[in-house]
């Protein structure tokens, strides 16, 4: 188990490296950063010579991805192209946010998917069975900003009928949160939405993996032969049937983590949340390459991390599979 | 025949949901009345294809959801006859109209009184062309790169998952934003290309497994002791068996690209104006304000009524085609 571990990182650190070029080259050549200071009418000629030689954007490809990864190894990413401000303290703060925001939907989301997956296993074919699986079908069909937009419609809707507003509908804080407790309930509150609309595609797709992997492990015969020796029906399903079922779950959340990034860039850049996914599409569209390749070789770790998690736990979880 | 007949038989039972019927080359036309499992039973022959046309049209929701689909489709390929207005008609005497009946407003109108129905109509056929042709691209280069991986395995199989592996390693949309500052997007066109070299990867190592998995089948080894070359191999006798998995992950295919086509257009960075798309529809009427509801509502219903409708015919495409399903689904 060790050394497939470590062989495991070893492997993963030379992909990171061709992905840290891949993307590099792919971020370099995807246009000029300084076009819009070029097309500036009375920008001095001097001083975008000065911005490209300092940034070394005058070099070959290969020698700015030099400069680039020794910034990178050290831990610090550099600064921004523009405005020299530097990246990591910005990209600290987003992932906070973002983390924060992921965790609590991801948690509450496995437990709800959990419960509906299991009950609907247990009562197969049944009105709830049904209804669990409209609902994930429906939220598979969703767009994650459509859903998100809509919530803000319905706010707004209700505030205009009623005049109370039921929850904020953009950013992280109001403009005077407070101190202390009332902070973390003005964060709460802000979190709602942005925590609905990311629980949804999850529980969609987690609670009908849940039920598949539980309907399997009921008709099993390790199952039928609990019932056989006259266990009551409670321990077989909580002790027997639900605890193995969950094994493929586990594999399955960690293994979703790049695809809920994708739903936190849509998610905070409805609800303007200062987090990762916002920070994101505001590097791209200032086509500025350094964050964008500092957000991507971090996201691009944890999903690493993540991967080699979700074996790892399998290997534990599963006594039957062993890696060599 | 025996031994042809047995090693058919033995396909249809080990590789479950993998084979699709018969193998063309191996079994002569007329075969299957022979080979059907109900004995002393007057059965009239059928191809494999009308079986699975039979148990596509047993699933009810599948073959709603084909209905509706196709109106949707037939609506988008006719959008320049069938909409009352033109995609970017401005009537300054009819801004932000409320859904309403008259003058065929049936999605209401934004700031500058275009008409929604008719914008949802242009957007519908643009969002569902490009998916399709998504599709179309992914599967056929993933098709045949997996192929070639699964059949030679060895360094091409080396290669291709390593190359999937780095793709894997970075989160999808935001490959897809990076690319598409890269390739400039707003076209359409260039959006699918963007879209169909992300998407091929998923479809590489799916035919992968199955070239894997079937090169090793008696039918094969047949094949070669006659005589047969490698492409005609992987052309005529194991290509046809992956037919119903690769059907499937199509359509699938079919439902991402136009959920994903829409983030882009939404984000700014996908197809832009003048060309018309679901998503950039949204960003537009989101634009205008949230109390002008219609502008975001309709865009977004119609986006999930194909998304839906997609899944429910690919679920009944893998009912379908799965020989080892006996039961039909009521």
């Amino acid at each position: 188990m060790l050394s497939y571990v470590v062989r495991r990182l070893l492997y993963s650190i030379v992909v990171l490296f061709a992905t840290s070029f891949l993307v590099f080259t792919f971020v370099s050549v995807s246009g000029d950063p300084l076009a819009a200071l070029r097309v500036t009418p009375d920008y001095d000629p001097n001083t975008i010579k000065r911005i490209e030689e300092q940034n070394n954007l005058d070099k070959p490809i290969p020698v700015r991805y030099a400069y680039w990864l020794k910034d990178a190894v050290r831990g610090d990413f550099g600064t921004t192209l523009l405005g020299d401000r530097p990246i990591l303290p910005d990209l600290w703060r987003v992932m906070k946010n973002t983390f924060m925001l992921v965790f609590v939907a991801e948690v509450l989301a496995v437990l709800i998917a959990v419960v509906i997956g299991v009950y609907a296993a247990l009562r197969q074919y049944s009105a709830f069975d049904y209804s669990a699986t409209t609902f994930s079908f429906l939220g598979l069909a969703m767009p994650v900003f459509w859903l998100a937009l809509m919530l803000q419609v319905l706010v707004v809707t209700v505030y205009e009928a009623t005049g109370t507003r039921l929850f904020p509908i953009s950013s992280l804080s109001s403009i005077d949160p407070g101190t202390g407790v009332d902070f973390w309930i003005d964060r709460a509150h802000h979190l709602v939405l942005p925590v609905i609309v990311l629980m949804v595609a999850s529980i969609a797709t987690y609670s009908r993996y849940m039920r598949a992997s539980m309907l399997e492990v009921v008709n099993s015969d390790y199952v039928r032969t609990a019932r056989a020796k006259g266990l009551d029906e409670r321990k077989v399903t909580m002790k027997h049937a639900f605890r193995n079922a969950l094994i493929p779950l586990v594999t399955l959340v960690a293994l979703n983590f790049g695809g809920l990034l994708g739903g936190v860039i849509v998610t905070e850049t409805v609800f303007s949340l200062d987090g990762m996914g916002l920070y994101f599409v505001t590097s791209l569209l200032t086509n500025d390459p350094y964050p964008v390749m500092a957000w991507l070789m971090v996201t691009a770790v944890m999903i690493i991390i993540f991967n080699l998690l979700a074996d790892i736990a399998y290997g534990i979880l599963d006594p039957r599979v062993r890696y060599e | 025949m025996s031994e042809r007949q047995s090693s058919d038989m033995l396909k249809a039972t080990t590789t479950g949901g993998v084979a699709l019927g018969s193998d063309p080359a191996a079994v002569p036309a007329g075969a299957g009345a022979e080979l059907s499992f109900e004995s002393g039973v007057d059965m009239k022959a059928r191809s494999q294809w009308s079986y699975v046309r039979m148990r596509f049209l047993r699933h009810r929701l599948a073959v709603v959801s084909l209905v509706i689909l196709l109106l949707i489709a037939l609506v988008g390929v006719f959008a320049p006859q069938l909409a009352p207005y033109g995609y970017d008609e401005i009537n300054l005497e009819a801004t932000g109209q409320k859904p309403t009946l008259d003058d065929w407003h049936l999605f209401g109108t934004d700031q500058l009184g275009r008409d929604y129905l008719s914008r949802v109509m242009f957007g519908i056929r643009t969002s569902l062309w490009v998916a399709v042709m998504v599709a179309l691209m992914a599967t056929i280069i993933g098709t045949a790169v997996g192929a070639v991986a699964g059949y030679y395995s060895g360094q091409v199989d080396n290669l291709l998952m390593r190359v999937t592996d780095l793709f894997l390693t970075v989160p999808g949309l935001a490959v897809l934003l990076t690319a598409s500052v890269f390739f400039g997007s707003g076209d359409p066109f260039k959006t699918g290309i963007i879209l169909a070299l992300l998407l091929w990867t998923a479809v590489a190592r799916i035919v992968r497994g199955l070239f894997l998995s079937l090169r090793e089948k008696e039918f094969v080894e047949a094949a070669k002791a006659a005589g047969a070359g490698d492409v005609r191999i992987m052309l005529r006798h194991i290509l046809p068996n992956c037919v119903g998995p690769i059907v499937v992950f199509m359509t699938l295919i079919v439902a991402a690209a136009i959920l994903i086509e829409a983030a882009l257009s939404f984000l700014g960075f996908g197809i832009q104006p003048p060309n018309a798309a679901l998503g950039g529809l949204i960003d537009d009427g989101q634009e205008q304000g949230l109390e002008t509801w219609w502008l975001v509502t309709f865009p977004g219903l119609v986006i999930v009524l194909i998304a839906l409708c997609i899944n429910f015919i690919g679920d009944g495409l893998r009912d379908a085609l799965d020989p080892t399903q006996r039961r039909m689904r009521a």
